[in-house]
């Protein structure tokens, strides 16, 4: 047989993902190996899951038929107690991530503030907004400070590490000119790097202001103020039709904020 | 940019010209004002002797905290082990609903534009919105405490994240491949598995391993509802005050979580 035939009588076969061998079977007996595991160890109470399908379907019908009327007083305090968390805590939250800010970009800062700002941006992003929020609350009680103060940290690390960044990737050259004019340091900041960065700092914060509402309703949990306690009591009495109301209106800000900020962020640029 | 004359004649570079100047102006008072009255909110909600006390207070937890239990450790490596699986099998579970979800809210494989897109879309948005930590307080209630909850409430919530990144990777693969593939005469199946999943393929991996970094520092709170996992440890050291063990479990979450984030930036890495 010549070689053109034997080319013609083989069939295509789609090229792997990985192309080594050895490394995509390990990866592959190493997924199943793994899978078999948890799959034992996760012990689901079927009976309960079961039972459970019913309160499901009650939950789901309570969309259909939301109560917003009967725990209004509530539902009105606690989504005005959210929304003004979230907007303090993403001012403040501003205001303080600017000079850490420029404190974690590599070209303007010298390296000890730029390891300690970054320090901080590290403590900021790996704890998860409900643990600084347990913390929180037994220093300073329970209330809006609490989760006040939790934001405006979870936002520092959000701000901070972005704006950083975005600063590193400034252009040298207007910076550099502004210098060339005898420019103090903060005269260089201002005119050389900021007028650079607004349009992306403005965006960035508008975003943040959605995340830190859509965080503020879940601090309640914690006794941090907000909607999530008015939530947390309409799960605990099977309350569905009222948490399905809370539900949609958290929804509904979330999406107006969400258009928002897409809208600001598409004329910024 | 505007050029000022002052009262002696001489010019004077700015930056803003005079209407520029005023918007600024109302734009600064407007936002301080609002800013102003969220403050009174959260202010006349506050009991500033607890305000003024904080530092003895946060003095006080930190003594009792100090040093770790370190043989606590024990106890935690299955909760620990749970936790892990949370965010992995949720991660898992949520592509699997996640990827029909983000063809189906695509504009160029969606099969019809106006009723299902848009029903697509409104998943996305609903995940999204909703914490997991609502998700698993539902989930809970639903289906009872325990690691399962957790499980869906991470599967629930990545739907939005992983379909919404999904759905933008689709829109944007080269329509000259899926042409090719149609040309040979394919069917729309064979076109999505050799046309557009190719494509897509670096940007699924990626999506997934960002999505399961953020699991696992989410599913390390599940817990505190009853949702399985460490948090479940957490809130019972906490109810009992036990504050040694609170900071070895603060300590084994931050480390989890950093460990994480490595894996995950090595990965994505080695995709890119």
């Amino acid at each position: 047989m010549s070689e053109a035939s034997l080319a013609l009588g083989r069939t295509w076969k789609r090229p792997p993902i990985i192309s080594n061998p050895n490394l995509r079977w390990a990866l592959i007996i190493g997924a199943l190996v793994y899978l078999i595991a948890a799959v034992m160890t996760i012990d689901v109470n079927w009976s309960r899951v079961y039972e459970g399908l019913e309160r499901g379907k009650k939950f789901i019908l309570a969309f259909s038929n939301p109560n917003f009327s009967d725990r209004w007083t509530d539902i009105q305090e606690g989504m005005l107690e959210s929304i003004v968390m979230a907007v303090a805590s993403t001012v403040a939250g501003i205001i303080i991530s600017i000079p850490i800010g420029l404190g974690a970009a590599r070209n303007i800062a010298p390296l000890p503030v730029y390891l300690i700002c970054r320090g901080i941006i590290a403590l900021s992003r790996a704890l998860h907004e409900i643990i600084v929020a347990i913390l929180l609350v037994a220093i300073f009680g329970f209330g809006p400070l609490a989760g006040f103060l939790t934001l405006s940290f979870a936002t520092i690390g959000f701000l901070s590490k972005l704006l950083a960044e975005d600063i590193e990737d400034t252009d040298k050259s207007q910076a550099e000119a502004i210098k060339a004019t005898g420019s103090s340091w903060l005269q260089w900041i201002n005119f050389g790097i900021q007028p650079q960065i607004m349009p992306r700092l403005i965006g960035l914060s508008i975003y943040r202001l959605d995340i830190n509402f859509r965080e503020s309703a879940i601090l309640g949990l914690v006794g941090a103020g907000g909607i999530g306690a008015t939530l947390n009591t309409a799960f605990d009495r099977y309350e569905f039709d009222t948490a399905a109301a809370i539900i949609i209106i958290i929804i509904a800000i979330v999406m107006v904020l969400e258009n928002t900020s897409t809208f600001i962020r598409g004329k910024l640029q | 940019m505007a050029i000022k004359q002052t009262t002696d004649g001489t010019k004077v570079w700015a930056r803003r010209n005079t209407k520029e100047q005023i918007t600024n102006w109302i734009m600064w008072l407007v936002g301080t004002a609002i800013f102003m009255y969220c403050w009174q909110g959260i202010s006349s909600e506050t009991d500033w002797d607890f305000f003024w006390d904080a530092p003895e207070i946060a003095a006080d937890i930190g003594s009792r905290a100090m040093p770790p239990k370190w043989g606590y450790i024990t106890t935690l490596w299955v909760p620990l082990w749970d936790t892990l699986n949370i965010a992995t099998m949720g991660t898992v579970l949520s592509l699997v609903m996640a990827i029909p979800i983000a063809f189906l809210a695509a504009r160029n494989t969606t099969p019809d534009k106006y009723i299902i897109r848009n029903l697509a879309l409104l998943i996305i948005v609903s995940s999204r919105s909703i914490n997991s930590l609502i998700w698993a307080l539902l989930l809970v209630a639903i289906i009872g405490p325990g690691v399962f909850a957790g499980l869906v409430a991470i599967s629930l919530r990545s739907i939005g994240f992983c379909a919404k990144l999904l759905y933008e990777a689709i829109e944007e693969i080269d329509e000259k491949q899926v042409e090719a593939i149609t040309a040979t005469g394919a069917s729309r199946w064979q076109v999505m598995v050799f046309g557009i999943l190719p494509q897509i393929m670096p940007a699924l991996a990626g999506i997934t391993v960002f999505r399961w970094d953020i699991n696992i520092r989410e599913s390390t709170v599940l817990g505190l509802v009853g949702a399985g996992g460490i948090g479940l440890q957490m809130q019972g050291s906490l109810n009992i005050l036990a504050w040694p063990q609170v900071s070895l479990i603060l300590l084994v979450i931050l480390i989890a979580v950093l460990v994480s984030e490595w894996v995950s930036a090595k990965v994505r890495g080695a995709i890119i």
